[in-house]
């Protein structure tokens, strides 16, 4: 059965990779705001309007 | 800070969108198709079946991967091409590289359309494309996540949010296991051998297969669920925090679950154990998903009622929920038992299929053609239509095919006073006729509900004018870092993770091959049955019929440890028997007898009812649902590839005797003509070189090899 450990071997290796993921992602500060990033998904920074520019700005920073 | 302006790229958005919605409609049409082949099983004109190349055999495998890697592929794209850049605040990396994306990807499907119904197959499921089209697919992946990774480096806002984590998990996780999976030796330019063999084959096909389901039909798509669901509901996902979690956690357990498809099989029983263990884990991670999904709508589901695309994420979203718990049950030894090998498999992933991955694109479709195209939606009226015919067209088909799994499971097993099997296989193969047509109709509806979707978005579409350069602002990333003067290499890398993630991606590859080619070629095929021995030519070539003809679709070879079988089918399978299997052909659904001992005990038929069978099945088993092959009685045996297969099959560690690449085709012709004068006897006058007589060879070798001693010895 050596596919067995092939296999073993190559998962546990890609979850090596999901693991340096997840460490540079949390050393790097990705997940010290869990909020505000649901909310500013949903502005779509259009440009044009003034007024429109001004909304866009606002919402990333209201909730730091 | 000056803000930046750029330019989203929706022309490739539109594209893929396109490409969805096409290959979404053959996909399924080949689907309903290949129902009613089973509902009208006699050639045309009296049925649904087309020998040789739109025989259900052939057909199947151009239905699931058409339908995963076609239309749900495309979709993933669509999904990520429009989001990633909104995300990113950025456009796409390269337009070049998109481009070749999408036309190589589109080339890919026609080349995967063409080769499966000419019989060009590896036949593992869902893996099914040959070698030429698999380096394809490397390569426009690669140009997928080159893409990918170029527009995250370039990205204007610091966070990734989570859906491009779930895409990011796609791209590596789905690469490895190609590559993996894809292990063969070609012995011509269209066609290989499996590097694995039996038991091992089994193993790599369903740690490929289930993640298939996993990293294609899932993650991406619960990043797809990350962005459009928030953004067509237009207020935040339920809790940000929960997505972070069962993100991660959902791709730390998915990678092992795949040995729930070989649950009393001969893979070894640690192995079965280790793949049911994190089947079970993984119910918290995709309720994590689905519980995100649908709170993110409290408050709000008042809108559910007159929103139709809220409508068709709801029930994507409860789909998947219904189908991640019912995957952990299924892969439960005592469910598994009952469900294994039924048509509850196929409602299992009908509802993955149809509701998760089908509503929510035709949602997402809904909600992002208008707006690319800068206009409203033609008709919600249609929209909703679809809705109610997708959803009912979902229900039709998916409790017919529950019934049906469930009934027949319970007709094999049942045994009478007398302890005998009450049923013949037979008897429960005609029971479900009733239930294919009920699941066609759903299929049908389902359908109609995709044509209406069609109509729908071609009067948006040409409402609308599409922008394909939209304007965008946003401030540029500051860097963060100065590099200091005289720092070690090795920082330097550790601030670009992406490039040190595809950087050790490759470290891995190369390393896992090295690894993994002697290997497979040299030891692992050692046999442990002595009785167990290579094929014949003859048999060899009758096998490779066997895979053309995707009869692995519909018989088994792999007989469980249960009364029930081993009264039906004879001794229950062992994994020493497959040494030689390259690729195995243990299959996954019943819909014919298991044929692991066809050859032998009181399942062997003579030759006559073989050849009499195949020119019309019905003849010998009155309301058999298998196709004709009367193609296979006219059509010369093509032998031209003999030596090449013989020598591929001894590279991969088959014991051959040397040099017989030269004297096979003797041997050949000896066992042909043996064949042949046996039919004769059953007074039918057929050539030693026509197809059918290989075939014959193949199915009565089957089981045959460990009868012959009646305890197995060991060589160890």
């Amino acid at each position: 059965m050596s596919a067995l450990f092939i296999l073993i071997g190559i998962s546990i290796l890609v979850a090596a990779i999901f693991l340096m993921a997840f460490l540079w992602s949390v050393r790097s500060g990705q997940y010290d705001d869990d909020y505000t990033p649901s909310v500013r998904m949903l502005f779509d920074d259009v440009p044009k309007l003034p007024e429109a520019e001004k909304e866009k700005s606002k919402p990333g920073s209201k909730h730091k | 800070m000056q803000v930046e302006k750029f330019y989203y790229d929706n022309k490739i958005v539109r594209n893929f969108a396109y490409a969805t919605v096409v290959w979404g409609a053959v996909g399924m049409l080949v689907g309903l198709w290949i129902a009613l082949e089973l509902v009208f099983p006699g050639q045309f004109p009296h049925g649904m079946n087309l020998e040789p190349y739109f025989n259900f055999g052939r057909l199947r495998p151009l239905h699931t991967n058409a339908v995963i890697f076609a239309f749900v592929g495309n979709g993933i794209f669509m999904g990520v091409y429009y989001s990633l850049q909104r995300l990113c605040k950025a456009r796409m990396f390269s337009d070049k590289l998109s481009y070749i994306h999408f036309w190589g990807w589109q080339l890919i499907i026609v080349a995967a359309a063409i080769t499966l119904p000419l019989g060009l197959t590896n036949s593992g499921e869902y893996a099914e494309l040959i070698w030429p089209i698999d380096v394809a697919i490397t390569i426009i992946w690669v140009i997928f996540g080159w893409n990918m990774f170029g527009t995250i480096i370039k990205r204007r806002e610091k966070h990734l949010y989570v859906a491009i984590w779930f895409y990011i998990a796609t791209f590596v996780t789905v690469a490895v296991l190609h590559i993996v999976r894809s292990g063969e030796l070609p012995y011509t330019w269209l066609k290989s051998y499996s590097f694995y063999a039996g038991v091992q084959d089994a193993l790599v096909q369903w740690w490929y297969g289930h993640n298939a389901v996993a990293f294609f039909l899932t993650t991406p798509y619960l990043g797809l669920m990350y962005y459009f669901l928030p953004k067509a509901a237009n207020r935040p996902v339920y809790s940000y925090k929960l997505s972070i979690i069962h993100f991660w956690a959902l791709i730390f357990l998915y990678i092992w679950a795949g040995p729930h498809h070989l649950l009393y099989t001969a893979l070894p029983n640690w192995a079965q154990s280790l793949g049911i263990v994190f089947s079970v884990m993984l119910i918290f991670p995709s309720w994590g998903g689905m519980i995100n999904g649908l709170l993110t709508l409290r408050g709000a589901w008042d809108r559910v009622r007159d929103d139709v695309i809220l409508k068709f994420m709801v029930v994507a979203v409860t789909a998947y929920g219904m189908a991640t718990f019912e995957g952990p049950m299924l892969s439960l030894k005592s469910v598994s038992a009952v469900s294994h090998y039924t048509d509850w498999i196929i409602a299992h992933v009908h509802i993955g299929a149809l509701g998760w991955n089908g509503m929510l694109t035709f949602g997402i479709l809904y909600w992002l053609i208008p707006r690319i195209f800068k206009t409203d939606l033609y008709s919600k009226k249609i929209a909703n239509i679809h809705f109610w015919l997708g959803t009912l067209g979902i229900l039709f088909y998916a409790v017919p095919m529950y019934w049906a799994g469930f009934t027949q499971s319970s007709m094999w097993k049942q045994f009478t006073e007398a302890g005998q099997l009450k049923y013949t296989f037979l008897e429960t193969v005609t029971y479900m006729k009733p239930f294919y047509a009920m699941r066609s109709l759903g299929g049908i509806l389902y359908l109609v509900g995709v044509i209406f979707m069609i109509y729908n978005l071609f009067k948006t579409v040409k409402a609308g004018k599409l922008v394909a350069n939209e304007a965008a602002e946003a401030a540029p990333l500051q860097k963060e870092y100065k590099t200091p003067i005289g720092e070690h290499w090795h920082r330097r890398l550790e601030r670009r993770p992406v490039q040190f993630m595809v950087f050790s991606l490759v470290v891995i590859l190369i390393g896992g091959i090295i690894e993994l080619v002697p290997t497979f070629l040299i030891k692992s095929n050692v046999p442990t049955i002595s009785s167990v021995k290579p094929y014949t030519p003859l048999e060899l070539e009758g096998r490779d019929i066997y895979v053309r003809e995707g009869c692995y679709l519909c018989h088994s070879q792999m007989i469980r440890p249960f009364r029930s079988e081993t009264e039906r089918y004879g001794e229950y399978s062992k994994a020493g028997e497959f040494v030689y299997d390259h690729p195995f052909q243990w299959g996954s659904k019943r819909t014919g007898p298991d044929l692991a001992r066809e050859g032998t005990g009181n399942l062997k038929k003579t030759d006559g009812w073989h050849f009499r069978h195949f020119r019309e099945p019905s003849s010998m088993s009155e309301g058999s649902v298998m196709p004709s092959y009367a193609f296979l009685l006219r059509d010369d045996l093509d032998t031209s590839d003999l030596p090449a297969k013989i020598h591929a099959m001894i590279s991969l560690g088959v014991p051959y005797p040397k040099g017989y690449e030269q004297n096979a085709m003797a041997d050949l012709d000896i066992q042909a003509k043996q064949i042949s004068s046996n039919l004769l006897g059953d007074s039918i006058r057929v050539s030693p070189k026509k197809e059918v007589i290989a075939l014959i060879a193949y199915l009565q070798r089957m089981g045959t090899d460990i009868s012959k001693n009646k305890t197995a010895t060991y060589n160890k």
